[in-house]
Order: C-alpha cells, then structure tokens, then sequence
C-alpha cells in the first residue's frame, strides 16, 4: 500500500513539472489561437468558391510562389550577415572586459527600438542622394551625380535588417558565451589544436544552442519583415507579408490574405521544428562560470588591435545613423535658397520647443512627456507579463528535456512571431468583441500584444541558460536539504539572472519600439511615442518634418537610458554572475 | 556605486528637463477654459458616444468642447488605423460594432462599405448646403464631410534655376524636358498613389492609361511604395533628386504654414489643370447597431455643420465641403482647386481595383 502512494506521489511529481505550462498555454489559447482561428476561419468563409479554392489559387500562381522565394531568399541573407557581425561582437562582448562596454551594448542596441520610417529618414541623411557621403564623394572627385545609390535596392533591405536586429545575436550569444568555461577551450589548445581549430571543433559546437536560437529569432523578424520591405526595399520587392497587407487592406481578399498568413505560420512552424531537432543535439549541459572568471582585460596587442577595429567599425555603423538623426533634430532643415544641401547652417532647439506647443489646439494633442510615460507604462507593463508567462514556460522546457508535451510546446511558442500583424490585429477585432473579453477597445491590448511578440524572446533567452545548468548542482542542493523552491532561488534564478536581465532587455526594447501594435485599436489619450512620430512624418512642412526627428531622438534617449537602467539591476546576485 | 549613481542622475536629468520644458510652455488657453465649463455644467450624466476614426483625424479642443456642452455628450474617440486598414476593422467588427459612428472611409472604399451593409442611412438636413457633387451614395447611408486632391507637386527653385518650364499637365509629363523628374508612389501601397492611377485611368480612358504609363517609364520615372519616402526621401524639396512628386493640392500651402521661417509664398505649388488631380471624399455614417441614434445625429449634423467644417483644413489637411464654411486666408491665396478633377464612380473602383494595379505592376514593374 505504502509503496502504491510513494509511486503515485512520484508520479504527479514528474508531471507537476508540466503544469508550468498552464499560465503560458493559457495566454496563448486566449490571446493568439482563439483571435487567429476566428480571422482565418471568418477570411476562408468569406471564399466564393469553397474553401480548397484559395489554396489552389495560391499554389498555381508562380506570382505568389517568387513572392514566397524571395521572402526566404532575403531572410537567409539578411540572418547570414548578422550572423557574421553579431557573433564576432558577441565574442568581444564575451571574453574581454572594457571601460564603456555597457554603453556600447546600449548603443547597439537602439536601433531595434527605431521605427522603420525614423531609420530610412536617418540613412537617408547619410547615404541618400544629398547625404553626407554622397556630397563628400562628388567634392572630391568632381561628380556630377550622386556616386552611391542605395536607396531600393536589395542591399537596403539587408542593411536595415542587420541594422535593427545584430543586437539579438550580440546580447543572447555574447551573455551565453561569457559564462563558458575557458578551460574547455584550453584543455584543447594544450592537446595541440590551433586557435580555429578550437573554435570549429570546440567552441562553436558548444554555443550551437545559443546561436541557433539568436539565428532563428533573427530569421523570423527578417521574414515578417513588412516596414523596411516597404520603405526601403520599394516596389521591385515584395514578401509574403507586404502581400498579406495588400490582399487583406487594399484587395479585401480575405481569403487569399488568410492562405498566405497560413503558409507564413507553417514556415514559421517548419523553422522552428527544425530548431529544436538542432538544440536537443547540441545541448550539453556544463557549469556556467562567473564572469569575473572567464572575461580578462585587453592585455595582448593582438586583442587590442581586434577590439579597436570591431568596436570602431560597430560603433560607426550603428551609431551614425542614429547621430546623424540627432544632429538633423537640432539644425534648421530648411536649406539656403539655390543651395541644395542637407542641412542650412544654424543649430536650433525649436522643433523640440515646438513639440511643448499645441499650435492648432489640437484636441488630441498630448506634450511628450505624456507620450513617455504612456511608452514606459506599457513597457513595464509588457515587462511584467513576459516574465510572469517566460519564467514557467523556460523553466518546464529546461527540467524535462524529453517530454513530450515540452517537444509540442516549443515550436507553439514561436508561432506568434511568424504571425501576419495585420491577420491577427484583424483577429482581436472579431475574437475579442463579447465581455468579459471585449478587449478591442481596451489599452490593456497593447501590453498583451507586445507581450505576444516578446515572450518567445523572453523563452529564447532562458532556455539555453536554465538548459546548461549540470542537474547535478540542483541534485546536490536537493540532497543537502533544499526544497525545490529553495533550489530555484538559491540554485537556477543566480545562475541564469544574467539570461533573465537580457529577457526583460528585450521585452522592454520590443514595447518601446511597438511592433505590431499599429494593427490594433488605438487610444488617442494613451498614445505612444512612435505613434506619434508617424504623424508628425506623414505631414508636409518643416515643423513636422523636424519635429518627428525630435521624438525620435527623444525616444532613442529614453531607451537608452531604460536599458541601461536594467543592465545594472542589482538584486538577490541577478547579474552579478 | 559610481556608475549607478552617474547614471541616476543622468536619468533623473532627463526626466527633469522634460518636465521643466512642459512647464514653460502654457497648454493652449482654450483647453483650459474648456475644462473649467465643463466643470461648471456638469449637471447630469453626460450621454456617451463613441466615434471611430482613421489615424488622421484631428479636431480643435474648443470645437469639441462647444458641441460636448450644447448636447451634454462626451466623445470617445477610437483610432483605427490608415483609412483601409479602418475600413475594415468596421466592416470585419459589423456584427458587434465598435463605436456608434465610424468616420474616414473615402470615395476609393466607399463600394466596400455600401456593400456590406455597415451604415444606417441618415438624412441630414444639414446635407442642403453640400454641393450635389459630393453626395455620391444617393441613400445618405454615408454623407461626405471633406475632400482633398492628389495632384502632383513641383518645386519652384528648381526650375527657377535650371530655366525650365514647369509642366502644366499630365501629358506634359512625357516631354523629354520632364525626363528623370518625376517619382510616384505605387498603388498597391500608397493610397495617393492609387489615386494618382486613377486620375490617369480617368483622363487617359481604361484603354490609354497604359500606354501612358509606358511612356512614362521611358522617362524614367521612379516609383516608391509610400508617401512619406516619395516626399521627404525623394523630393527634391526635401534633399532627394525629383523634383516632380505625387502629392496632395493642399501640400503647397501647408508647406507654408509650417514652415519653421515664415515664407511669403510657398516653395512648391500644385498641377490642378484639368483631369490631373484625383477628388478623394471622406465621409461619415451611423453604424448599424448603435445604441445611441439620436445623439449619433447630432454628431453627423455636427460634422456637417459650419463650425467642425471650418476646423477641418488646418487639423486634417483636407477641406470642407460645407459650401457656407468660410476658409483661412493663405488657403485662398495659395490654395489651387482644381476645377475638373477626376471622379470616378466608386463601384467601378471596388470592381475593378485589382486588375488595373495588376496591369500597372506588370507595365512599370517588369
């Protein structure tokens, strides 16, 4: 008898494990399968000629199909080459310590949060056809026209994307590396093997987890690429994305836009499935070393050297963007009559002025320092959400490997990133219209959909950091007497709270930059800085030119400082390891 | 300690400076006096009602305040979207709808929400001092509020300098004077640059269009998905190299208005001969369902009415069609109407929008 309960015992223990999953699959039931069924079940419906119709209709046209190449085509690009930045830096970031290597992660880390339409403006002032470079180069060797031609082409797009997102690689595979054991690398280097043949052989298997998951979240973001398609891209190019915005907004051919969103989801389902075939055959569980212990400084020539070179090359390329759009916020715009450059002479803090001023009495107009506190509130907000559902989710991913349900669940995480933005802001409208749920209206959405998009970062992050804690550490805990919440705090939450503060990095950069939230209902008294920043551009004149640029720079401050703020959050040891 | 505490203050600075410079700046004196009568009136409970609006409305705090006093209602507002995007969340939303009225779908979605039945119809009596010509669904199931023009634009120093005449129409457009000169925005995404197509299906005729743009193309015309790039990326009042763009007619002056110096006449100015520029209307209707008819009346008559009519041009960019609104002085100085703009009949737009951008696509893209 006794030994019948002790086995039953065992056996809701083992499974207690699986109720981590309750809050997250709840989450996602409510929030995202519920609204995404609705649309796509009301969409194919709306189909005159049956339901097989439009997939036929999609599969027949080679029209559809090179959209679909091409989405692939500058993903793979696009994920390759941040790729080949990303982790060179994130080895920097990794090993070496460096005054100002908070600074440079922050400053790396700004472009996620800009919108598209701020950054083409910016690049544009760089590279355009009256951009700095172009007006140096045509002084210098005597042109007639503008030598550099960037503007929609395909090299634009792949920019812009390693632009936006080589901060996912630096931050999740820079923190990973930067707890790896160095002897590893050492025992190898002594049994004879040159410095690339430790890291082909050695280092890089060991971080396959961390990179496959960076490349994977990268990946994802460039093929539901919509804004930088658009804007920089031009016309000649076109993703399954752009497509779905114009069959489902300008064609109203629902049914053909929810096919298209379908092929999307399951691509997205094929990539991660194949992710985490990879992981589970690369994951090799080690203890993560302190930092104090595996970073050194720039002791040797041929680091500094490396350092220099990286940092400044880094530095200029996704800082001087960003400067240049700071410095425009400051001059006059309006260049001197018969002179056509860039800028006019004349510093001038009147567009920020102006940003204070309600010129027309406009009803809906708020001063920025509201529209901060609405982007930081919804951010916090966000922040809460992500943890309180990526926590449960990363922890039962990381303690039962082999589960089934587990091996179900982690490809579903990653759905709503590969979700259409205006297929499932289209769900939420006929999804969520009866109490206690009628949330279309509501501000509330806003978190709850950026939360969508930052959760599997959040999963992302954790994952590869609870996954390589040795079981044996927990084990011995246990034996010395912890109970299994005592090993979570005194054990898990020390080791991985470096993980956890890149995690909440990301949900707060993904709120403040609101991807996706445009598809939704939006409060004029709760509006955001981005929002605002789009009405202001999509407006002729010189005050609204300038003062968009101003939010904007405004807003790269704000982050700024909010990711800093978090790198040195300083409790219970998270972070210090 | 010394970076933490570096930082705090740098955060607390920023913070600080935000602050101080909201301070200085006073709100608008209206908005102030708005509040103090509404607090002095507040006698019963305000009637509620909720208005659905595209991204780019905009009203003035005294408008609003005047019509939330007189009728005893407070307005909630919903944002939507751009006009198509909103346009179909009302639609999608019909069976629960989302708000009492919905205003900004314009005459190149109009056929979509006619037909999916999301109005009640509405006879306004203010619809007697709007010009027949904008009352384009006979059954007022939406009523037009406001309009605006897509013509193109060109700017002024530019042909100064380079002594050439600036182009008169859209014909001229194929002259090899007006070679490398011009960017347009593609009609698949850009809402003026659908219109733009449609003025030229308008005044080349369903079998000419294509042929003129063909022409186009080998002038070299250059093509962009969206508004805001064509204007402040490419226009070469702005720094780009074309000095020739598809815009609106109200984009002159407003360059003016807003400008950061004061300007004695704009440095752009408007095509508005005949058949070049594109009659986009805007209107509003009472969705079916609401709960709050009557006071859903008051805010269309409202709308329609003077007084919102006369706020409209510095708040949306458009203007009224109210033919007793009365316009602000650089408007009629330097605003160019055209007289014979393109209208085409909405129905033929919602039939027919997919097979004339497919053949654009392919005459321009391929």
């Amino acid at each position: 008898m006794k030994k019948k309960i002790i086995f039953i015992q065992a056996q809701i223990k083992n499974h207690l494990v699986s109720l981590l999953w309750l809050v997250p699959l709840a989450f996602l039931l409510i929030f995202y399968f519920f609204p995404l069924s609705k649309i796509l079940g009301i969409s194919i419906g709306r189909s005159e000629s049956g339901i097989i119709a439009p997939f036929m209709e999609a599969i027949r046209s080679s029209y559809i199909r090179k959209v679909i190449g091409f989405t692939f085509w500058q993903a793979t690009l696009s994920t390759i080459i941040t790729l080949g930045i990303g982790i060179p830096g994130a080895y920097l970031l990794a090993r070496y310590k460096f005054k100002g290597k908070a600074m440079f992660r922050a400053f790396t880390g700004i472009p996620f949060v800009m919108p598209t339409l701020v950054v083409a403006a910016a690049f544009n002032s760089l590279i355009g056809p009256r951009g700095w470079f172009n007006l140096v180069l045509m002084e210098i060797f005597n042109l007639n026209t503008p030598p550099l031609t960037l503007t929609n082409t395909l090299s634009a797009i792949l920019i812009a994307h390693v632009f936006f997102n080589t901060t996912i690689v630096l931050r999740m595979v820079g923190d990973f590396w930067s707890h790896l054991d160095p002897r590893i690398e050492h025992a190898a280097r002594t049994l004879g093997a040159n410095r690339w043949q430790t890291l082909f052989r050695v280092t890089l298997p060991l971080l396959m987890p961390v990179i496959t998951a960076a490349a994977l979240l990268v990946f994802i973001f460039d093929f539901t690429s919509f804004g930088v398609i658009l804007i920089l891209g031009g016309p000649k190019y076109a993703t399954l994305e752009v497509e779905i915005y114009y069959q489902t907004i300008s064609l109203f051919n629902l049914p053909l836009a929810a096919v298209l969103a379908i092929v999307q989801l399951l691509c997205t389902l094929g990539l991660t499935i194949a992710y985490t075939r990879i992981v589970t055959r690369f994951t090799k569980p080690l203890s993560p070393i302190s930092r104090q212990v595996t970073q050194r400084c720039l002791y040797s020539w041929r680091s500094r050297i490396f350092a220099v070179v990286l940092i400044t090359a880094m530095l200029l390329f996704f800082t001087l963007p960003l400067i240049s759009l700071a410095a425009r916020s400051v001059t006059r715009l309006e260049p001197d009559r018969g002179q056509h450059e860039v800028t006019s002479k004349g510093l001038t803090l009147e567009f920020y002025q102006e940003l204070y001023i309600n010129r027309r009495s406009s009803f809906f107009y708020v001063t920025p320092t509201r529209a901060v506190t609405t982007s930081l509130m919804y951010a916090l907000a966000t922040v809460v959400i992500t943890l309180a559902l990526g926590i449960p989710a990363s922890l039962a991913l990381s303690r039962k490997t082999n589960s089934k349900f587990n091996r179900f669940m982690d490809p579903i995480i990653m759905l709503p990133l590969g979700t259409s933005a205006v297929t499932l802001g289209l769900g939420f409208i006929v999804a969520l219209n009866r109490p206690p749920l009628d949330l279309r209206t509501s501000p509330l959405l806003i978190p709850i959909a950026h939360s969508l998009v930052a959760f599997p970062f959040v999963v992302r992050s954790l994952s590869p950091a609870l996954s390589s804690i040795q079981p044996r550490l927990r084990q011995s805990a246990a034996v010395l007497g912890a109970s299994p919440g005592r090993v979570l705090r005194t054990i898990d939450f020390p080791l991985v709270g470096r993980a956890l503060l890149v995690a909440t990095i990301f949900a707060f950069t993904i709120s403040m930059g609101e991807f996706g939230a445009t598809a939704l209902i939006s409060r004029p008294e709760y509006p955001t800085i981005p929002l605002m920043i789009y009405r202001f551009i999509s407006q002729p004149g010189g005050l609204n030119y300038g003062q968009a640029l101003a939010l904007s720079t405004i807003l790269m401050l704000i982050t700024a400082v909010g990711m800093l703020v978090i790198e040195r959050f300083r409790i219970a040891n998270i972070g210090e390891f | 300690m010394k970076h933490n505490l570096t930082l705090i203050i740098v955060g607390l600075l920023v913070v600080l400076l935000l602050f101080a410079c909201s301070q200085q700046k006073a709100t608008s004196p209206t908005e102030a006096l708005a509040t103090v009568q509404l607090e002095e009136e507040i006698v019963e409970e305000p009637q509620k009602l909720t208005v659905m609006t595209h991204d780019s409305f905009d009203i003035s705090d005294n408008v609003l305040a005047a019509f939330e006093n007189q009728e005893n209602a407070e307005i909630q507002f919903f944002k939507a979207g751009d006009t198509g995007t909103a346009v179909n969340k009302a639609v999608l939303s019909k069976d629960e709808p989302l708000a009492d009225v919905f205003y900004g779908v314009d005459n190149t979605f109009l056929s979509r929400v006619l037909n999916e039945d999301i109005f009640e119809p509405y006879d306004s009596p203010l619809l007697t001092q709007i010009p027949d010509v904008f009352k384009i669904d006979p059954q007022h199931r939406a009523l037009p509020v406001d309009f605006g023009d897509v013509c193109l634009n060109y700017d002024k120093a530019f042909f100064e300098e380079n002594n050439i005449l600036p182009p008169q129409s859209l014909t001229d457009l194929l002259k090899p004077d007006y070679k490398d000169l011009l960017v347009v925005q593609n009609p698949a995404t850009s809402s003026p640059g659908l219109s733009f197509l449609l003025a030229t299906i308008g005044f080349f005729g369903e079998e000419g269009y294509l042929e003129f743009w063909q022409s186009l193309t080998d002038n070299n015309v250059k093509i962009v998905d969206d508004w805001e790039t064509a204007y402040y990326g490419e226009f070469s009042r702005w720094g780009g190299r074309y000095p020739i763009v598809v815009s609106y007619g109200s984009s002159p002056p407003f360059e003016m208005i807003y400008a950061e110096e004061p300007m004695d006449e704009p440095p752009t100015a408007a095509i508005v001969s005949d058949g070049s520029c594109f009659r986009q209307i805007e209107f509003v209707g009472i969705l079916k369902g609401t709960k709050n008819r009557a006071l859903a009346e008051k805010w269309v008559d409202f709308m329609l009415s003077k007084d919102f009519q006369e706020d409209i041009p510095l708040k949306m960019y458009v203007f009224p069609v109210n033919e007793n609104s009365e316009m602000d002085e650089t408007f009629v100085n330097y605003l160019a109407i055209p007289e014979e703009p393109v209208y085409l009949d909405p129905e033929l737009i919602a039939t027919n929008r997919e097979s004339w951008i497919q053949a654009w696509t392919e005459t321009i893209l391929r």
